[in-house]
């Protein structure tokens, strides 16, 4: 009795192991620093794009100031898709409202017209809202890969006071020492093979 | 140029900053905790009760009857939406004006709205008399004819308005949790507590791309919410403005639901915020006496410009020498819910100028007291607002009084222990106050600020 129980419990880790390393996000192997100063960080960031590293990345607790400047992120395009979420949501309305009043429950109130467009448009405003703010933030999640299941965790404290970088295998090309040697400059407390 | 006032006191540190916040979502909370949370609980099956009999037996049980056909319900549910007004004015509008001071009111205050909206969203419901046929408030296809809302009804409106801002108010709190949320998964001592967090976090990294994006998305719904804030009261204005009933029918109607909401929910926000600071001593270091020196004076400008409202609608009435418009305001303030009227006045008016004192302002004990004060008086405005507008129907043969029964006190007082119980439980298990965004303003109006 006891034994298949065991077994059971056995087989349904076995398949909860096989779900997780499918859904699991993927990482990549290579070298991350850490600092207590966010500012140094910025400063080193700026040090390997100026040398023509790239493909890192910079790890903090709160968006740091600067960094997209020093790392040559490019200005996020959010915006314009929220434009468009939002026109197609005040579109939406525009139809839904229209469709409703006029083609398909057309009722006589009042002897207003039956396509009465200044009524509509609280309706049409909060779809507008609604669309473009909804939408965003999905397309924030979907583009910075969330939800990911485990994802790694280069340091517990990464999320509370430590800062990092980290550089896959394949961007640092050889050039370890020069690499090592900003890290230096520029007073990282650690730095270590790691997996991100 | 004048110095900075310093946000956060006693030369906190990163890590400090994640201790204190963390803290409260670690330990197990005391003896005062539970019995808070009994109470409210208590509070709120006091509600369930109540509108379970509601429910089953109609809403006779009630003060609603001919001609006072609007009453504790609605004016309960426009009483918390405009609760939550100051939660999104603190989160979305300060964020536009560049406000650093709110970095570290402007979780709790969010969460409040959410709240508020969840506790407001149950009146109407309530109120149509049969809430379990809730969903034909919205359109879907459905077999009943296909049968559609009347888009024309500023009621339909006012149900897009506030489904609306209930979705982009929680979007907006869990947006801004998730990086916290981060934290807390990786600081978990034990697995069941990492995978909760894991799993609410969404796997947040906080690279750099990350939050590139993050923050554009934060600054998008902030400048959406905006505008979402200032029309979902001026919509809940429309249910009684584009009514024709002398007291409702009125132009400025938008404008003053808007200043009374943010006025009303700054007052909360202060409530809660003087309670919090008692209960927990860590939040004397984030949320200090500036924080609420500041918060008391929007409480004072918002009041001058009810008061002013106030004042308009009366001239108004004189103005357009119409005597139907004349007796509803005459028989406001001195018909037979004079008193109703008076209490609006003193709460909203009268007393908050006592924050023209800087003593005052920033005496924790009074600005409580007036606080509750205002909490009281614009539930009264809203009242006033509903009921003395209907009392007096066209025909004096229909004229009836408001019949304000027990059940309309267990709708009104069990729905702050829905409230509160629900605040007690966010304090408990989210982070409470922003540390992703305290942590940037940490060195503001320091000396060694550079």
């Amino acid at each position: 009795m006891m034994n298949t129980k065991n077994t059971i419990i056995q087989k349904i880790k076995t398949i909860f192991c096989k779900i997780e390393n499918y859904i699991k996000s993927p990482t990549k192997k290579g070298t991350a620093a850490f600092w207590l100063d966010d500012h140094q960080l910025i400063k080193a960031a700026k040090e390997m794009t100026d040398s023509g590293f790239s493909g890192f990345e910079a790890v903090s607790p709160f968006p740091l100031h600067g960094i997209d400047e020093a790392m040559n992120i490019p200005r996020s395009f959010i915006p314009w898709a929220t434009f468009f979420l939002g026109l197609t949501g005040c579109a939406f309305g525009i139809w839904f409202t229209w469709w409703v009043a006029v083609v398909d429950w057309p009722l006589n109130i009042g002897g207003k017209p039956m396509w009465s467009f200044a009524a509509f448009i609280p309706i049409i405003f909060e779809l507008t809202i609604l669309f473009a703010a909804l939408g965003s933030v999905a397309l924030m999640f979907f583009i910075n890969g969330l939800p990911s299941v485990n994802p790694p965790i280069l340091d517990k404290d990464i999320t509370s006071h430590k800062f990092a970088i980290f550089i896959p295998e394949e961007e640092i090309k050889g050039r370890g020492a020069e690499l090592e040697q900003i890290f230096n400059k520029f007073g990282a407390i650690e730095v270590k093979q790691s997996e991100f | 140029m004048a110095k900075r006032p310093i946000l956060v006191l006693d030369n906190k540190d990163y890590k400090q900053v994640t201790e204190d916040v963390c803290s409260l979502v670690e330990t197990v909370p005391g003896k005062n905790f539970f019995a808070l949370l009994l109470a409210s609980k208590s509070l709120l099956l006091y509600f369930i009760i109540t509108m379970g009999l509601i429910a089953v037996y109609g809403m006779g049980l009630m003060g609603v009857n001919s001609p006072v056909g609007w009453g504790t319900d609605i004016v309960t549910f426009v009483f918390w939406i405009g609760i939550g007004h100051a939660g999104t004015l603190i989160s979305a509008i300060l964020f536009l004006f560049r406000q650093k001071w709110r970095t570290s009111i402007a979780r709790t205050a969010e969460a409040m709205t959410v709240f508020a909206v969840m506790t407001a969203g149950i009146f109407p419901l309530l109120h149509t008399g049969r809430p379990w046929l809730a969903h034909w408030l919205l359109p879907y296809p459905n077999q009943r004819g296909p049968l559609w809302v009347n888009f024309r009804s500023p009621l339909i409106w006012d149900v897009f308005a506030v489904s609306t801002y209930a979705l982009v108010s929680m979007t907006f709190w869990y947006v801004g949790l998730v990086p916290d949320l981060a934290t807390v998964r990786d600081r978990a001592k034990n697995k069941v507590r990492k995978f909760i967090y894991g799993v609410l976090s969404m796997g947040w990294r906080g690279t750099a791309r990350h939050w590139n994006h993050y923050e554009m998305v934060y600054m998008i719904l902030a400048g959406l919410s905006t505008p979402l804030v200032l029309s979902v009261h001026s919509i809940v204005s429309f249910d009684f403005a584009v009514s024709q009933l002398p007291g409702w029918h009125t132009t400025i109607f938008p404008p003053y639901f808007v200043a009374g909401a943010v006025f009303s929910g700054f007052a909360m926000v202060v409530t809660l915020m003087s309670i919090l600071r008692t209960v927990i001593p860590h939040f004397k270091h984030y949320v200090t006496v500036n924080h609420l020196e500041l918060m008391n004076k929007i409480i004072m400008t918002t009041s001058l410009l009810v008061g002013y409202s106030y004042a308009a609608e009366f001239f108004i009435a004189w103005y357009s020498g119409h005597g139907v418009e004349q007796y509803a305001f005459i028989n406001r303030a001195f018909g037979p819910y004079w008193w109703s009227y008076w209490i609006m006045v003193s709460c909203n008016v009268i007393i908050p100028q006592l924050f023209w004192f800087k003593k005052i302002r920033r005496n924790l004990i009074v600005m409580f007291i007036i606080s509750i004060f205002v909490n009281i008086g614009m539930w009264f405005e809203r009242f006033v607002i509903t009921v003395t507008s209907l009392h007096r129907d066209f025909l004096p043969s229909s004229w009836g009084m408001f019949n304000f029964s027990a059940y309309d006190l267990g709708a009104i007082f069990g729905s702050f222990g829905l409230f509160f119980m629900l605040f007690l439980i966010y304090l408990r298990v989210f982070p409470s106050i922003s540390m992703s965004e305290v942590k940037p303003v940490l060195k503001v109006g320091r000396d060694d600020e550079h």
